[in-house]
């Protein structure tokens, strides 16, 4: 995984609240069954004028040009301004991937749902919460001034405006350090397997039925 | 010290150990698997050079890709004609045997979707921790276990490790007192609830469904509301152990048995909030006040009674709610104000893991008996949640009332609910659907979702129109 540490970058709007994961990737894409190569599908019922089909060549298809996206000035951005509850629905991590794959390394809305969140995180792509007023502050300077910018710092934990105004957020500290040193979980978690074969020892004890079903049965019967 | 609620309990009984900064690991006892969520979490063990930490807890079963039409169907996974869905339902096939977990194949009779079959089969118990890669996994919860759906990197996290890091949600008990209605559902109680504290209102929180009109569901009730605990934001969803759990999970095939059924039941027993538990966030509701619900926009919070009106935009004062509002009814194709019993369904879809369990299908048979669907409908669906549900309904006749109405009677699979595979709405298309989500394009691109119940969206199919199922007189059956 990508490290994040400070990022700077071109800012582009999602302005609009409970954007889900459907739209932010569509149910078809998800037949992939590689984690890569989503990125030209972010969003693509908004995108696009037509109807995507995975494997099909993107740059051919009619764009909406209406779509902020698609709009010159925000080519190249890499934070992406989005208001409540973003990523709610299904828990596929196709949609963090198409972000990421997009380019897409920050996101800053005032709420996110769950699972999206959590996702992100895996994935080197930060979901930032911050308040709903100072959202709706940075969404205006973004309107207001094209080649807007953000740098967000992770390791300070702050927001820098173009004019050095100064916002902080709290990530909490294991997500932090993982994305900071790009670490992957699975081999921290390992580093815990003697506390793991402990718990699974004592339970296998105090709650026998949990460890006799299925798999056991299935596969002497 | 006040008493622990529910969730506070299963946590307690699968925490591994705290980490640094609040997180904990949390250990899990049943992994559900399927073909979407888990190929790239397979290919990432291989790549590592690791192995499944404890294969038999594992269970998989490919289910959102797979057709439904008999005759596409009877070819197995061979006969898939789009070949990316049948690559990858190959893909879990070739994972499962290569990591000997144990998986019910495209046409094992104990085939279906994976929220249906893990319950019906007891693989999924009281007081165990559930996880798979799919967001109503929440469903399990209706058993008293702690269920939620986990991205793909969790899923390879889990296969690795049996765990989960985590970091303590917080509680919210929904309570439902009182006695519903009768032709009045677990699935328009879920949908006032996501209409009452919107789709974001349970998030971070562990949802526990609470109170009489509860205690009197039945479990296929209970996991249609947990299944939607994730539409009114929450990944958790829980009901408290009683004799209704008890009386369904004893004598499943994976369910334990003898000496260890009298231990499990003993353990089982404590699996409620003690009464002084406290919790972060109180709902109220009287099961009383409940009417028949139909969404009319695309979020589940956008839902009404039958007898209502869609919302005229005009009305909203907050811009940022009236602009949400105003593009809703553009992609829904409706005028502000429009009578919710005025829009015509062009399809019908009765199924998913929300609605497609034997009590479902008997609500909706209920409706059609003796009816006939208006020449208005296109096409009703009705798609059994699995093997064993399908194997039900067929011995109870339910397929024949479904036939003779004009409907189609199809094979198990999640079909419809997010047209993965060739069940979907045309462009613009309407459809009375049982399923969970209403987002847009969800059924098909352009398609246009009105989630409902079962008894509703059969109300609708025979009427052409919604309709609010309890002014339709009956026969043979309540609706």
């Amino acid at each position: 995984m990508k490290p994040f540490t400070v990022h700077t970058g071109l800012v582009a709007p999602m302005d609009r609240a409970n954007v889900d994961t459907d739209m932010i990737i569509p149910k078809q894409f998800l037949k992939s069954i590689k984690r890569s190569g989503f990125g030209p599908n972010l969003f693509d019922e908004l995108r696009y004028l037509d109807e995507g089909q995975p494997g099909a060549d993107c740059s051919q298809r009619p764009l909406n040009t209406e779509f902020p996206l698609n709009f010159p000035r925000y080519q190249g951005a890499s934070v992406l301004l989005a208001r409540e509850n973003f990523g709610c629905g299904s828990s596929r991590e196709h949609a963090p991937w198409a972000l990421e794959d997009f380019g897409i390394r920050c996101i800053i809305a005032p709420s996110f749902a769950d699972i999206f969140y959590n996702n992100c995180f895996k994935n080197g792509v930060l979901p930032l919460a911050l308040d709903a007023a100072d959202v709706d502050r940075l969404f205006e300077a973004m309107y207001a001034d094209e080649g807007y910018q953000l740098t967000i710092d992770l390791e300070r934990q702050c927001v820098i405006e173009p004019d050095g105004r100064e916002t902080g957020y709290q990530v909490e500290e294991y997500r932090r350090y993982r994305l900071l040193n790009g670490l992957d979980d699975i081999g921290i978690t390992l580093e815990h397997a003697d506390a793991i074969l402990r718990f699974e020892a004592q339970a296998r004890e105090a709650r026998p039925w949990l460890f006799d079903a299925v798999g056991a049965r299935e596969q002497t019967s | 010290m006040s008493g622990r609620t529910l969730y506070d309990k299963l946590w307690d009984a699968h925490l591994v150990e705290t980490l640094d900064g609040g997180s904990a690991l949390i250990y899990i006892d049943r992994h559900l698997l399927h073909e979407v969520t888990s190929p790239q979490a397979f290919e990432g063990l291989r790549l590592a050079g690791r192995a499944p930490w404890r294969i038999d807890a594992n269970l998989a079963t490919p289910d959102h890709n797979v057709p439904t039409d008999k005759a596409e169907r009877s070819g197995g996974v061979d006969g898939i004609v789009d070949p990316v869905s049948r690559l990858q339902v190959q893909t879990l096939d070739d994972n499962c045997r290569d990591f000997n977990i144990v998986e019910f194949e495209i046409n094992d009779h104990r085939q279906g979707i994976v929220h249906v079959i893990g319950p019906e089969l007891g693989a999924t118990l009281p007081g165990m921790t559930v996880v798979c890669g799919d967001s109503h996994t929440a469903t399990h919860g209706a058993l008293g276990a702690m269920a939620q759906g986990i991205g793909t990197s969790e899923v390879e996290h889990v296969l690795a490790t049996q765990c989960l890091v985590q970091k303590k949600m917080k509680n919210m008990q929904v309570r439902v007192d009182g006695t519903l209605q009768p032709g009045v559902s677990a699935k328009d109680v879920v949908l006032a609830v996501v209409g009452k504290i919107g789709t974001a209102g349970g998030t971070g929180h562990a949802i526990e469904f609470a109170g009489e009109a509860i205690r009197d569901m039945s479990m296929e009730g209970r996991m249609t509301l947990c299944n939607m605990a994730i539409e009114a934001g929450a990944r958790i969803g829980l009901v408290a152990v009683d004799d209704v759990t008890l009386d369904y999970v004893r004598g499943k095939p994976f369910a334990p048995e003898g000496e260890l059924w009298d231990a499990a039941e003993q353990d089982w027993r404590q699996l409620h909030s003690d009464p002084d538990a406290q919790f972060d966030t109180l709902v109220e509701m009287r099961a009383e006040d409940i009417a028949p619900q139909v969404t009319w926009g695309t979020s589940p919070e956008m839902v009404l009674s039958v007898d209502s009106r869609v919302p005229d935009p005009a009305a909203i004062a907050d811009e940022s709610k009236r602009r949400a509002v105003e593009r809703a009814l553009e992609y829904m194709g409706l005028e502000a104000g429009q009578a919710i019993t005025d829009i015509r369904p062009d399809r019908v879809f009765i199924g998913s893991c929300t609605n497609s369990r034997i009590e479902d299908l008997r609500a909706a048979a209920a409706v059609v008996r003796g009816r006939q669907v208006a020449d208005t409908v296109k096409q009703a669906l009705v798609v059994p949640g699995s093997g064993a549900v399908k194997a039900q309904a067929e011995a109870e006749g339910l397929d024949r009332v479904f036939t003779e109405a004009g409907m189609e009677w199809r094979e198990p699979g999640c079909s419809m609910c997010l047209a993965m595979n060739a069940d979907k709405l045309g462009a613009g298309e309407h459809c009375a659907s049982t399923s969970n989500r209403n987002f847009e394009g969800r059924q098909g691109f352009g398609g246009r979702t009105h989630l409902v119940s079962p008894a509703m969206a059969a109300a609708a199919a025979v009427t052409g129109h919604f309709i609010d199922v309890r002014s339709l007189a009956s026969e043979g059956g309540d609706a």
